[in-house]
């Protein structure tokens, strides 16, 4: 990416815009990234945020590492990369079979590959 | 300030050159990005928000997570219940809990009640990020979502990657 402004968080990864139901945490967050909007003026300029995921960075060690604990040899864990949609729910695979049998989706908008 | 950043590219590497695969083409953008000064004050400002972290509501299909370049329309009055998470590449157990994390919506619209920008978008729109074609993205799935903020006369845009 390379967008005209950002801000960069350093959390870990599923958290960009904060830590879960801390909404004073959250709303400070992005009371900044709407203040960059104005107050950046340099096109790609990267302004970090203050704000700590820990009181240290112990964190940081065990991302995308194998667990020291395992076995040792790492073995490919990574999730199936399917072709079928991937619901977080059973309810939720029954309301969307609902929708389309109501009409289908309107708001799923899939795009067609131009190939260039 | 001085601190270590996770060095996400690196430990990418070297996972994929232990599984067997060749290496990513990382994409590299050298060019200036395009700029354009705030024309109002944020409290006249219409907001968009894009999130890449999988979001869907109850009732959409859900992703996939084979190079999806779909996306989803969200309206913005939404409430959090409804909202559902899926996504291979981040542990999603907070952002099924409070999707505020990947997905701010609430946290915008409380702002747009106190007045702190003018209003969000009546949708936002949410795409699953893991896409391996970073030609899909900037060719196929970037315009149509552009076209679709131009058409909502959006003053401002707020990206939410995962």
């Amino acid at each position: 990416m390379n967008p005209p402004r950002a801000v960069y968080l350093d959390f870990p990864l599923g958290h960009t815009a904060g830590k879960q139901d801390d909404k004073a945490l959250q709303r400070k967050i992005m009371i900044d990234t709407l203040s960059a909007l104005d107050s950046i003026q340099v096109p790609g300029t990267i302004r970090e945020l203050p704000y700590r995921w820990a009181s240290d960075d112990a964190w940081k060690d065990r991302v995308m590492r194998p667990d020291p604990a395992s076995s040792g040899k790492q073995t490919d864990e990574r999730v199936a990369r399917v072709e079928t949609p991937q619901y977080q729910s059973e309810d939720d695979r029954v309301a969307a079979l609902a929708t389309l049998a109501d009409g289908g989706c309107k708001t799923c908008v899939f795009l067609e590959d131009r190939k260039p | 300030m001085t601190r270590e950043y996770v060095d996400y590219i690196e430990r990418t590497r070297a996972q994929y050159a232990h599984l067997g695969y060749p290496p990513y083409t990382w994409v590299h953008n050298d060019d200036v990005p395009p700029f354009t000064p705030l024309a109002k004050a944020l409290q006249n400002c219409r907001v968009a928000l894009i999130a890449s972290g999988g979001i869907y509501r109850v009732g959409q299909i859900a992703f996939h997570f084979k190079d999806d370049f779909s996306y989803r329309e969200i309206a913005t009055n939404t409430r959090r219940e409804a909202l559902r998470a899926t996504h291979f590449a981040y542990d999603l157990t907070d952002a099924r809990t409070d999707p505020n994390v990947v997905f701010p919506l609430d946290t915008l619209q409380d702002l747009a009640r106190l007045s702190r920008i003018g209003e969000l978008a009546a949708n936002a729109y949410t795409f699953m990020g893991g896409i391996y074609s970073a030609r899909k993205v900037r060719d196929i799935l970037a315009p149509a979502i552009a076209d679709a903020l131009t058409k909502d006369e959006v003053d401002v845009a707020i990206l939410v990657p995962v």
